[in-house]
C-alpha cells in the first residue's frame, strides 16, 4: 500500500486545530495564546494544502499562502498589544485584561 | 418674487432675531437701537409702501410662493394691502414705534430686558403677518403667532407665579376660540376648496343670503368663536383682565391697541361671508352688546387701575363688535383707530402712574398725583374724555358712528349702547379722579416722580391723535372696501349720546370729588349688587367650577392616573423591564474574559459544524 | 515510505502541538510551535506543495517565531502561575472540543472515501512558478490587498509598541 488516504492528512489538521483551540481555552498567558492562534492557522493550512492535492489545483496554496501572510500580520499586532499591555498594565496574561466589557 | 411687501413684517422679525440671539451680549442702547429701529423701519416702509400704492383703490396682492400645494387645496404665501389693511397697518405700526420708545424709559429698571424687546418685535412680526396676510390659513398663523407673544409677555415676571398662571390662561382660553377658527377653516377647505380671501368670498357671494342657519352661517360662527377669544368677547373675555400680569407696555400694545383687535379685524376681513349669513350677524350684535355692557359695569368697581382699564378694553371691543354686528364695518375699524389711541394712551399713562408709585396698581392707594404728574395727568384726561365719547376727542366720532348703526338697526341696542357710554365715562373718570384728586393715600415712602422723555414724548403723541384723531376720514376711506356708510347724521341721537358721556363724567365727579358720602350711601343701598360686579359676576368661579374643575379632576383621575400612569408609563416601563430583563439573560455572556468569549466562539462553530455534518455534505 | 514519513511526522506535529498547550513556560511553547511548524513542512512537501514548504519553514519557523521569541525575552515572561478557569470554559469547553474533533472527523470521512490516496509526486504543481503565475494573475487583487494588510499591520505594530512619550 503506497500512501496515504487523504483523511488522515485532514484527521492531522482537527487535532491540531483542536489543540490550539484547546490550548486558547485553558492557557492564561497572551502569548501562549497568540501561539495556539498560529496553531489553529497552521492546522487550517494543512486542510488547504491536503485539498489542493485532491482536486489538483494551486489555488489551495495560494490560499494558504494567504492564510500565511495574515497569520504574520496577525503576530505583529498581537505582539505588539501585548507588548503595549505589559507597559502600561504589567500583564501578560489574560485574566488580568478584564476591560473588554465596559 | 415682486414687490416687496414682505419687508414690512421682515423689519421686526429681524429685529426678534437680532436681539434674541446677540441681545444678552450687546449693550441695553444696542437692544433700543435694535428694537425700535426695526419698527421704525417698518413704519417708514409701511408709509412708502401706501405712497407709491396710493389711491389704493384695488387690493395690492403680491404672491412669493406656494407653501402647500396638494390635490385638494393650495395655499399660496400672498401678502396684500388695501385699505382696510393699510389702516390696520399704520395702527400697528404706528402705535406700536410710540409704545415701543415708551417701553425704553418703562422696562429701563427691570430684567430681562432684551427679552422683553425681542418678544415685542416678535410679536410685531406676527401681527403685521396676520393684518397683510391674504388667505386664513396665513391670517391663522400670524393669529396664533400673536397669542404666543401674547403668552410669552403676560408672563414676563416669570417668576411671579400670577403672571405665568395668567399667561396660561390666556394661552388656553385663546386655544378655546382658535379650535372655532380652525374648525372654521376646515369648513372652508371642504365647502369653497380654498382658504384665499377673495375665492372663498367669491363663493360665499355666489350662494343665496342664508335667512335660515345653514354651512355659510356655520362657518362665519366658528370663525367668530375666534374671534371671540382673541377679542375678549363674551363668553371667552376672561383671559384679558388678567393679562394685565403682563409688563404695562405689553398691555398696552397687545392687550388694548393691536392684537385684541385681530378678531375684529378678522370679522371686518370675512364681511362677505358675514353680510351672507345674517344671523351670525346678528349674534356678532348681541354679543358684542352684552360684552359692551357687562365689562362697563365690571370697570365701575374694580380697584386695581389696569383692570379698570383692562375691562374697559373688553368694553370698547364690544363695541367694535357691536358695530359690525349692525353692518357698520367701516365704524368699527374706526373705533379700531381711535380706541388704539386712547387706550394706548390711557395704559401707558397708568403705566406712567405705576411707574412714580414704583409698582403701586390700587386706586385706593393713590390720590392727588395731579401735582405730582401734571404731564400725566393731562394726557390721561385727552383720553378719558376721548374714550367718554366728548366732543372733539377722538372717541366721540367712531362711537356716535357705531350708535347712530346701531339704532338704525335696532333701537334697544342703541339705548343699550348709550346707557354703556355713561357707564364707560363714569369708571374712566372714577379713576381719574380717585387717583389724581384728593389727597395722597399710598405708601408715604414712595415719592411720585415724573417720567423720563422717552416716556412722556409718547404720551404727547397718543394724546394729540386721542384729541384729533377722530377727524381722520376712516370710515370715508374704507368705503371701497366696506361700501358707502348707511344712515345720515341724526343729531338729536347724538345729543342723547354725549349727553350720556357727561352725565357718567359728572356723576364720577359728585361721587369721588365733591360728595363722597354719596358714594357710600349707593354702595350701601346697592350692597348686593355691588358686590356682583365687585366681583365680576362671578365668571370666573362659575367657569372654575363648571370647566375647569371637572377638566383638572378629570386629568387628574382618567388621564393622568389612568391613562398616563397606568397605560402609557406601563407600557413605556414595561418595554423598559422586558428589556433589562432580556439583556441580563444574555448579560452573564458577556463576562469581559477573553476566553470565555473564545469558548462562545468555539460554541458557535461546533454548532455550525455540527449542523453542516449533520444536514449537508455528500455521502 | 509515504505512510512512514507521513506517521512519522504526524506523530512529531500532534506531539509538539500537545507540548505547546500543556507547557507551561511560553518558551518551550514558542519551541514546540517551530517542531510542529517544521513537521508541517514536511508534509507540504508531500503533498506536492514545494513553494508553500519553504514558506512555511522561512515565514512562519523563521520570521514570526523569531518575533515571539524575541517578545518572550523581552518581557521577560516567566512560567505561568496556576490558573483559575472561567465556568464556562470548564463547562463548555471540552465537551465542545470532544464535539467539535468528532464532529470534523465524521464530516472527513463522509465526504472523502477512504480509497482517496496521497502519494509522493501525485501533484507536481506546487512550484514556485506555479504558485507565482496565478498569484500575479488571477489572484493580484486579493494579493495587493495583503500588502495593504501588512502595510496597516507594520504602522499599527510601530504605533502600539511605542513607548509613551517617545514621539
Amino acid at each position: 500500500m503506497n500512501g496515504v488516504p487523504l483523511a488522515w492528512y485532514l484527521t492531522l489538521s482537527v487535532i491540531l486545530f483542536s489543540l490550539g483551540a484547546a490550548g486558547f481555552l485553558i492557557r492564561r498567558s497572551l502569548l501562549t495564546m497568540l501561539m495556539c492562534v498560529e496553531l489553529m492557522l497552521n492546522a487550517v493550512n494543512l486542510s488547504f494544502v491536503a485539498f489542493a492535492y485532491r482536486l489538483q489545483q494551486v489555488d489551495g496554496h495560494i490560499f494558504a499562502f494567504f492564510v500565511m501572510v495574515i497569520a504574520a500580520a496577525e503576530a505583529a499586532v498581537g505582539l505588539a498589544i501585548v507588548l503595549a499591555l505589559f507597559r502600561y498594565r504589567a500583564a501578560v496574561e489574560a485574566d488580568e485584561v478584564g476591560m473588554l466589557r465596559l | 418674487m415682486d414687490g416687496l411687501l414682505w419687508l414690512i413684517p421682515a423689519f421686526p422679525l429681524t429685529g426678534f432675531l437680532l436681539n434674541g440671539t446677540l441681545g444678552r451680549r450687546v449693550g441695553k442702547s444696542w437692544v433700543n437701537v435694535i428694537a425700535i429701529g426695526s419698527v421704525a423701519l417698518s413704519l417708514l416702509w409701511v408709509l412708502k409702501t401706501l405712497a407709491g400704492l396710493w389711491p389704493l383703490d384695488a387690493a395690492h396682492i403680491e404672491r412669493y410662493f406656494v407653501w402647500i400645494e396638494s390635490d385638494i387645496l393650495t395655499v399660496p404665501v400672498e401678502l396684500a394691502v388695501d385699505r382696510l389693511s393699510a389702516v390696520m397697518l399704520l395702527v400697528v405700526t404706528g402705535v406700536g414705534l410710540l409704545i415701543h420708545i415708551y417701553s425704553i424709559g418703562y422696562m429701563a429698571h427691570e430684567g430681562g430686558y432684551y427679552r422683553f424687546f425681542a418678544f415685542l418685535n416678535l410679536f410685531m412680526f406676527f401681527m403685521l403677518l396676520l393684518v397683510l396676510a391674504n388667505n386664513f390659513l396665513l391670517m391663522f398663523v400670524g393669529w396664533e403667532g400673536v397669542g404666543l407673544c401674547s403668552y410669552l409677555l403676560i408672563g414676563f415676571y416669570l417668576l411671579r407665579r400670577s403672571a405665568t398662571t395668567a399667561g396660561n390662561k390666556a394661552f388656553i382660553v385663546n386655544r378655546i376660540g382658535d379650535f372655532g377658527f380652525s374648525l372654521g377653516m376646515f369648513l372652508m377647505v371642504v365647502q369653497f376648496g380654498s382658504l384665499e380671501f377673495s375665492r372663498v368670498f367669491a363663493a360665499a357671494q355666489a350662494m343665496p343670503i342664508e335667512h335660515e342657519f345653514g354651512i355659510l352661517s356655520l362657518i362665519a360662527l366658528l370663525l367668530f368663536l375666534g374671534a371671540t377669544g382673541k377679542s375678549a368677547q363674551i363668553p371667552l373675555y376672561v383671559w384679558l383682565p388678567d393679562a394685565m400680569e403682563g409688563p404695562t407696555p405689553v398691555s398696552a400694545l397687545i392687550h388694548a391697541a393691536t392684537m385684541v383687535t385681530a378678531g375684529v379685524y378678522m370679522v371686518a376681513r370675512a364681511a362677505p361671508l358675514y353680510l351672507q349669513a345674517p344671523i351670525v350677524l346678528e349674534i356678532v350684535a348681541v354679543v358684542g352688546l352684552a360684552t359692551a355692557f357687562l365689562a362697563a359695569s365690571i370697570g365701575l368697581a374694580q380697584t386695581d387701575i389696569k383692570k379698570v382699564f383692562a375691562y374697559s378694553t373688553v368694553s370698547q371691543l364690544g363695541y367694535m363688535m357691536l358695530g359690525l354686528g349692525v353692518g357698520a364695518f367701516a365704524a368699527g375699524i374706526f373705533h379700531i383707530v381711535t380706541h388704539a389711541f386712547f387706550k394706548a394712551l390711557l395704559f401707558l399713562g397708568a403705566g406712567s402712574v405705576i411707574h412714580a408709585l414704583a409698582g403701586e396698581q390700587d386706586l385706593r392707594r393713590m390720590g392727588g398725583l395731579r401735582a405730582h404728574l401734571p404731564l400725566t395727568f393731562a394726557t390721561l384726561l385727552c383720553a378719558a374724555l376721548a374714550i367718554s365719547g366728548i366732543p372733539p376727542f377722538a372717541g366721540f366720532f367712531s362711537k356716535d358712528e357705531i350708535l347712530l348703526a346701531a339704532h338704525h338697526h335696532a333701537a334697544w341696542m342703541y339705548w343699550l349702547g348709550v346707557v354703556t357710554a355713561a357707564m364707560t365715562a363714569f369708571y374712566v373718570f372714577r379713576a381719574l379722579f380717585l387717583a389724581f384728586f384728593g389727597s395722597y393715600r399710598g405708601d408715604p415712602h414712595v415719592h411720585p416722580h415724573e417720567s423720563p422723555p422717552t416716556m412722556a414724548v409718547p404720551l404727547l403723541i397718543l394724546a394729540f391723535l386721542s384729541a384729533v384723531g377722530g377727524f381722520l376720514p376712516v370710515p370715508r376711506f374704507l368705503e371701497p372696501v366696506f361700501g358707502p356708510a348707511g344712515g345720515e347724521h341724526a343729531s338729536g341721537l347724538v345729543v342723547v349720546s354725549v349727553g350720556a358721556g357727561v352725565a357718567g363724567l359728572l356723576l364720577a365727579y359728585a361721587f369721588y370729588v365733591a360728595r363722597p358720602e354719596w358714594r357710600d350711601v349707593v354702595v350701601s343701598r346697592l350692597g348686593a349688587l355691588y358686590r356682583l360686579v365687585y366681583n365680576k359676576y362671578y365668571v370666573d368661579e362659575l367657569y372654575a367650577a363648571l370647566f375647569v374643575r371637572p377638566v383638572v379632576e378629570g386629568s387628574r383621575a382618567v388621564l393622568w392616573r389612568g391613562m398616563d400612569v397606568a397605560v402609557v408609563d406601563g407600557v413605556v416601563n414595561g418595554i423598559g423591564s422586558q428589556a433589562r430583563e432580556l439583556g441580563s439573560l444574555l448579560r452573564w455572556m458577556q463576562s469581559g474574559n477573553i476566553r470565555s468569549y473564545a469558548t462562545w466562539v468555539l460554541v458557535g462553530a461546533v454548532a455550525l459544524v455540527v449542523t453542516l455534518g449533520l444536514v449537508g455534505g455528500a455521502p | 515510505m509515504d505512510a512512514i514519513l507521513f506517521l512519522v511526522f504526524a506523530f512529531i506535529a500532534v506531539a509538539c502541538g500537545i507540548n505547546v498547550v500543556l507547557q507551561r513556560h511560553p518558551i518551550n511553547s514558542a519551541l514546540s510551535l517551530i517542531g510542529v511548524m517544521g513537521s508541517l513542512a514536511v508534509l507540504y512537501l508531500l503533498l506536492g506543495g514545494e513553494f508553500i514548504a519553504a514558506a512555511q519553514i522561512i515565514v512562519y519557523a523563521g520570521a514570526v517565531m523569531v518575533l515571539f521569541l524575541f517578545v518572550i525575552m523581552l518581557l521577560n515572561a516567566g512560567r505561568e502561575r496556576t490558573q483559575t478557569v472561567p465556568w464556562v470554559v470548564r463547562l463548555l469547553g471540552p465537551p465542545a472540543l470532544i464535539l467539535f474533533v468528532s464532529a470534523l472527523g465524521v464530516i472527513a470521512y463522509r465526504l472523502l472515501p477512504y480509497r482517496d490516496l496521497v502519494r509522493f509526486g501525485g501533484f507536481t504543481r506546487g512550484g514556485a512558478a506555479d504558485v507565482g503565475r496565478p498569484l500575479l494573475t488571477t489572484y493580484v487583487l486579493p494579493f495587493e490587498v495583503t500588502t495593504v494588510a501588512i502595510l496597516v499591520a507594520i504602522v499599527g505594530a510601530v504605533l502600539l509598541a511605542r513607548k509613551e512619550g517617545g514621539e
